[in-house]
């Protein structure tokens, strides 16, 4: 008798199986009446099984993969921590980079996991689904991954144990909790362009590849391992943005000027959010391998030119917003780190003056304008801080309806001028940083009416900690900030002469004498 | 001007080969080293060998355990079981 030995199934065969083979149409319900999200926004689709993942991955391939990824993550974390990696940092400034980025991040992650399971849901096709739930788990791998970072981080130095409760209540967290809140609250469709694409391939591309080789520069092996390992992720994940692109491209021509709109809102909200960790590269690494402005370059105009030309074959045109961002490289990370210096009392992180040769880093790197528009403005606080009088702006910011960043950026064209803009809706006036920002209220006033802006709802007696009476004849809003945000007073003030930096020094010390 | 695909791995013994195995199949290919990691832009389309890795490697290689060291891509992908390609050439 012959026996026939089954041939091992290739990757394309293997995912179709997998995938498509094992999705079905719904009967007892017709299939509009399961899946109603997709019809909302617009977007028609013909025939959902053009959409396939390139990278092919199945379920079982993917659980393989991820388990390795965490067993060297937590290996490399587990020998950080015996070896007292903390201490081997360049120098404590760098502990409140890791403030701001564990800080924020983790939450973001958390909603996009929420994100991407209802859109795992929403989704018709086989093929966006599993990629959609791969995505789900690996946003709530990284949403725990950092948390373990910074749990290492949490038993030595101030200001990283409230985060959670921060990220709704605190100025600066609002721009990316807005994103997410944005994007989530959008249809299945528009939040893939806003994450897949928009946040995958404009920002975590500089967020998790130029500023965590940089953690790694500095010494940092478990920033660099979460930062790394959490990437190997994105590259999927773009992959995943851009396929969403090119599948409602291809699906009918009627989608170009719902995914053109999207594409123009979601650059400039990705290029807004991007100016904090600019800053975080130019100003809090101690030591740099590459300014903002280079990755910048590299990471979004080389890349991005990239693929808008090859998404001009559906008539899909650059964002609106591609020149101003070109423009803005050279000043958005000065003026955050000035609009974060200006408020010693109002982060759970430190700030400091650059050190001279950083200020001549800066010059080098920023030739047309550092020393015009941002050196004077150190050189002068430096005296002041040398005369004892350490620039504290205690007031509130004023932030962007929409965007929620502070308005601190200047007007195109003219870097002296800040850049505001506003509307009247309804009776009320609503502010914006810029132009876009406004184009985008105006395309949906009804949304981004409704934005929370802790630091604009504060003064109206809203952002107050229990127990506060705000009838009280000497009752002032906004003078109990801190205890409504939970600050650790000891994280807060300029990085010279706070604990943190005491107790390095003094650790430090004992790491290398007996 | 061609656009560059380009893929960037995390600096391992792997990788090592990985990336040795592109400048091979990719004679147009520029290796560019940063700390911790290594990117290399190929202009047009960028291609990973399975037969090219095993050799610098001397052992059996998925191209899907490329997902361990993956830092970002760019270019469309299209992976099969011998070869993985990043193009903007469609």
């Amino acid at each position: 008798m012959d026996m026939k030995v089954a041939k091992k199934l290739g990757l394309k065969e293997r995912y179709t199986m997998m995938t498509r083979d094992l999705a079905w149409d719904t009967t007892f319900q017709p299939m509009d009446k399961v899946f109603p999200q997709v019809g909302y926004e617009g977007i028609k689709i013909h025939d959902w099984d053009k959409w396939e993942d390139p990278f092919r991955l199945t379920m079982d391939a993917y659980w393989k993969y991820q388990a390795e990824k965490e067993r060297k993550l937590y290996a490399i974390l587990d020998a950080f921590n015996q070896n007292n990696g903390h201490l081997s940092v360049t120098d404590a400034r760098y502990i409140n980079v890791l403030k701001l980025f564990l800080g924020s991040t983790p939450p973001l992650e958390l909603m996009a996991a929420r994100g991407f399971s209802m859109v795992a849901r929403q989704m018709v096709g086989a093929g966006p689904r599993v990629a959609c739930m791969m995505q789900s788990v690996d946003e709530y791998r990284h949403f725990q991954t950092q948390i373990h970072s910074i749990s290492n981080y949490n038993r030595f130095y101030n200001g990283l144990d409230e985060f959670a409760h921060q990220q709704s209540r605190m100025w600066y967290l609002s721009d990316g909790k807005s994103f997410f809140d944005d994007a989530i609250t959008a249809g299945p469709f528009e939040f893939m362009v806003a994450i897949g694409f928009a946040f995958e391939y404009v920002l975590t591309n500089i967020l998790f590849v130029p500023f965590i080789s940089g953690a790694a520069y500095n010494g940092d092996m478990a920033a660099m391992t979460v930062g790394f390992s959490a990437q190997s992720d994105e590259a999927r994940h773009m992959t995943l943005g851009l396929e969403c692109i090119k599948f409602m491209l291809e699906q009918d021509p009627d989608n170009l000027p719902i995914v053109q709109r999207w594409i123009d809102k979601w650059t400039w909200r990705g290029t807004r959010k991007l100016a904090s960790v600019g800053m975080m590269m130019d100003y809090m690494l101690p030591k740099r391998i590459m300014s903002f402005k280079e990755a910048w370059e590299i990471y979004f105009e080389q890349n991005g030119t990239a693929l808008f030309t090859d998404l001009a074959r559906y008539g899909i045109k650059v964002p609106k917003c591609f020149e101003q961002t070109i423009e803005e490289k050279e000043h958005i990370t000065h003026q955050s780190w000035i609009g974060f210096y200006m408020k010693p009392d109002a982060t759970p992180f430190h700030t400091w003056m650059p050190q001279p040769e950083e200020l001549d880093w800066l010059s080098e790197k920023y030739p047309n304008t550092f020393d015009k528009y941002y050196r004077p403005v150190y050189e002068y606080w430096i005296e002041q801080e040398k005369a004892g009088n350490r620039f504290n702006n205690k007031t509130q910011p004023m932030n962007c309806q929409v965007c929620v960043s502070t308005i601190k950026f200047n007007e195109p064209g003219d870097p002296m001028e800040m850049c505001f803009r506003e509307t009247e809706y309804k009776g009320e006036k609503f502010h914006f940083c810029s132009d876009h920002c406004k184009e985008i209220f105006e395309d949906e006033p009804e949304k981004y009416v409704q934005t929370f802006i802790s630091s604009h709802a504060a003064l109206q007696g809203k952002c107050e900690p229990e127990g506060t009476d705000v009838n009280a004849h000497d009752y002032r809003p906004g003078a109990r900030m801190h205890a409504y945000w939970r600050m650790d007073k000891r994280a807060s003030g300029d990085f010279n002469g706070s604990e943190d930096q005491k107790n390095f020094a003094k650790w430090r010390a004992q790491a290398t004498r007996n | 001007m061609t656009s560059n695909a380009f893929i960037a791995f995390q600096k391992n013994e792997e990788t090592r080969c990985i990336v040795e195995a592109i400048v091979e199949d990719n004679p147009a290919a520029v290796v560019v080293d940063q700390p911790a990691m290594v990117k290399v832009d190929v202009p047009g389309r960028l291609v990973i060998k399975r037969a090219t890795v095993e050799e610098k490697m001397g052992r059996d290689f998925d191209l899907q355990e490329l997902q361990l060291h993956l830092i970002t891509i760019s270019g469309h992908l299209d992976e099969s079981d011998d070869e993985f390609v990043l193009s903007w050439q469609r």
